[in-house]
């Protein structure tokens, strides 16, 4: 078991031929992840990685059954290769994208109320079941399979964390990298809930950074509702005030979305903190 | 002061339990416009504000003259930073003389507000306006509300004053109404704000289309925030948009040419902006550890990592996925002539790139750029072993760090 993704999810590719689509399609296939084909208007009829391209992704699902899509095209048509992909009843619809206009982000979250998809990002690494299945932009050399779920808002964190949890032989479930954009898919909490009933995994890495009030959502929700052990990594303890740190969604006002205050929260809900990014996988295993 | 009254009432337990206090976050997250160019975009949009000329030298205060009324004016600097009044930024003047002694005292000036640095901001352009008479204050803002996943209003009769000390100190005096982005801005909604308000039934129209023109103007420019603190109604009985702020989205400027140019690079730190321009992410704080990191997150883990250790991070520095030896070059000149570094700690994931390939890349750049200052390296992902034994072997003055705390340590020793 993992979540959303395993060995038998069958995965297209929006972007299939541009420079980004074929890299990280490449890689995928040599992970082993089922790619079925990949979507680039006007390239209808063609083969690429040897697997067919189709002009729209309602095609490509009714000739190849796909169930999930990873999206490598530019920002300026993300918010539209999103809805096509949801439109076309694509179950996980993970989008690599950075840079989306967040009013663009906004209309498609509100036209993506009551339909029946996973989001992931965008801005994000995308997600992984080890040794099954790969949708995303992260190096597949560093997981193995395992016990722990890791949910991450930043890209090389999320590496980290893996790193840490291998080499200290957990392995992993599945990771998942929500991004870090103030309007994004799944949240911490939606995570949260396919991890608390995935048989597979024991333990929860979940990775915040500063900006925001995602992680004391999480802490909310874990207090009532997660089971299992979760350690927790909030970056930008030294970031100063009103200063944006790379990510859209990482700044901190106002005194709103500390990174203490995030650890506060998550402490009251019984998470292991983790106050160096150094100790994710040693506090993991001593909670197993 | 309008009080809230009757259904008003309602409308702020409805509300105000749902303030989007993180959305302030977003102010700083995007591009700033100036007062005057914000006016210019608001007065095109038929959203009335004073009469006001733009003076970049003395010799402008002629326009002045000429176009506005001559008794009494403001004079405002046109800085990034909010706090202007409290910084002498904005002074009101009564004759020709004060005025060329206001414009003299600020053109050119280092304006330090209570949002700035001890450095403060240069003024190179102040906007003198016409006076208005103030009946009334009111504060509204239009902006992308994380919690919701909407465009939210925001609305007080607490005009004028820091709307973040009105949160904290009177939230019962700030109101709120969410956008949904397929209905827009409903007609009801400037209704329900403008009587909570406490404006009379002329002024509610008013109100209603000067929101609903605030509304088209934030959805068509891709604006993360406009703010209007203090829209004013004057003794005349007309609303006025006394100051004006718009931040603009850094994602969607590709959609706006027309807006690009209104960036003012003389407001942003200098080095600051040079790195916007290799495409780097910087910010410069004050310590003495310069890091260099691929990924927003795991630079600030860095920076955290540093100070758990006892040292002070100089800088964030994100590289980006793609660490090349081109950038990792660009990147070590741009730390290093921040003369505060005195080590420098390099973190690189190697992700889908080889460690290898990255610990040439670094022997590169320090051999070409002509590092005199200690460089402690750590390397993760493939080849990690290889690429630190080609960094030890290296000459020059790199120390190879095992994992994340030990280089956090040999960085705090090297400045030490």
């Amino acid at each position: 078991m993992s979540i959303l993704v395993d060995s038998n999810t069958k995965v297209i590719c929006q972007g299939f031929t541009g420079k980004q689509g074929s890299f990280h399609s490449q890689q995928a296939l040599e992970y082993g992840t089922c790619l079925v084909g990949g979507v680039t208007p006007g390239r209808g009829g063609m083969t690429h990685l040897e697997r067919p391209v189709f002009d729209t992704v309602v095609e490509a699902v009714a000739e190849t059954g796909a169930q999930a899509t990873m999206i490598y095209v530019p920002a300026d048509f993300a918010a539209d290769a999103i809805l096509e992909a949801a439109d076309a009843g694509l179950r996980v619809i993970v989008c690599i994208t950075e840079g989306i206009p967040v009013l663009d982000m906004l209309r498609v979250k509100a036209a993506l109320v009551n339909v029946d998809t996973h989001l992931i990002g965008p801005n994000c690494p995308g997600i992984i079941t080890p040794g099954a299945c790969k949708l995303g932009i992260m190096p597949g050399a560093i997981h193995s399979q395992g016990r722990i779920g890791i949910i991450s808002r930043s890209g090389t964190l999320t590496y980290e964390a893996v790193y840490q949890t291998s080499q200290n032989g957990l392995g992993q479930s599945t990771c998942i990298g929500i991004g870090g954009d103030p309007i994004q898919g799944m949240n911490f909490v939606d995570c949260l809930t396919l991890f608390e009933n995935d048989p597979q995994t024991e333990g929860i890495v979940l990775v915040g950074e500063i900006g925001g009030t995602a992680e004391e959502l999480a802490a909310t929700y874990i207090q009532s509702h997660v089971s299992k052990p979760v350690v927790a990594y909030i970056a930008g303890v030294t970031a100063p005030p009103g200063k944006r740190m790379g990510h859209a969604g990482a700044i901190v006002s106002g005194g709103q979305g500390t990174a203490d205050q995030k650890f506060q929260a998550l402490a009251v809900a019984g998470v292991s903190i983790a106050r160096s990014p150094a100790e994710m996988g040693t506090k993991m295993k001593a909670l197993l | 002061m309008p009080t809230l009254a009757g259904w008003g009432q309602n409308l702020l337990v409805t509300c105000v339990a749902k303030i989007p206090k993180e959305a302030y976050c977003l102010r700083s997250l995007s591009m700033n416009l100036h007062e005057y160019q914000a006016k210019a975009l608001f007065k095109q949009a038929g959203i009335p504000v004073p009469p006001g000329v733009v003076v970049r030298k003395l010799g402008d205060l002629r326009e002045v003259y000429a176009r506005l009324s001559d008794n009494a004016w403001a004079v405002k600097a046109q800085v990034h930073a909010g706090g202007r009044g409290k910084g002498g930024g904005v002074r009101i003047v009564r004759t020709r003389s004060e005025l060329a002694a206001a414009a003299s005292a600020l053109l050119g000036s280092q304006l330090v507000t209570p949002q700035t640095d001890a450095d403060g901001l240069p003024v190179g352009a102040l906007l003198v306006e016409a006076l208005t008479d103030i009946q009334n204050e009111y504060y509204l803002s239009l902006l992308v509300d994380r919690a919701h996943e909407r465009i939210t209003v925001m609305a007080s009769s607490a005009g004028g004053m820091n709307i973040e000390t009105v949160a904290a100190e009177t939230p019962e005096l700030i109101l709120t109404t969410v956008i949904h982005p397929a209905s827009g801005l409903l007609p009801y909604q400037g209704r329900r704000l403008g009587f909570a308000l406490g404006l009379n039934k002329d002024q509610i129209g008013q109100f209603g289309a000067l929101l609903a023109k605030l509304y088209t103007l934030f959805v068509r420019h891709d604006a993360s925030l406009v703010e209007v603190n203090p829209l004013v109604l004057t003794k005349g009985g007309e609303l006025l948009a006394l100051d004006a702020k718009i931040n603009l989205d850094d994602n969607a400027l590709y959609r706006h040419p027309e807006l690009v140019d209104l960036r003012d690079p003389s407001q942003e730190n200098e080095r600051e902006a040079r790195a916007k321009q290799l495409d780097l992410n910087y910010i410069k704080l004050i310590g003495s550890i310069g890091c260099m990191v691929n990924g927003a997150g795991l630079a600030m883990a860095t920076m955290d990592l540093i100070k758990l250790h006892g040292g002070l991070p100089a800088n964030f520095l994100d590289v980006g996925g793609n660490a090349t030896v081109h950038r990792v070059t660009q990147a070590f000149k741009l730390l290093l002539s921040d003369a505060s570094v005195e080590a420098v700690l390099v973190n690189i994931f190697g992700g889908i790139v080889r460690c290898d390939l990255i610990a040439e890349g670094i022997i590169e750049a320090v051999r070409d750029v002509h590092v005199r200052v200690p460089v402690v390296v750590r390397l993760a992902g493939t080849n990690e072993q290889r690429g630190r034994e080609m960094l030890a072997a290296s000459g020059f003055n790199i120390i190879a760090a095992e994992g994340l705390s030990d280089a956090a340590d040999k960085a705090v020793k090297a400045v030490a």
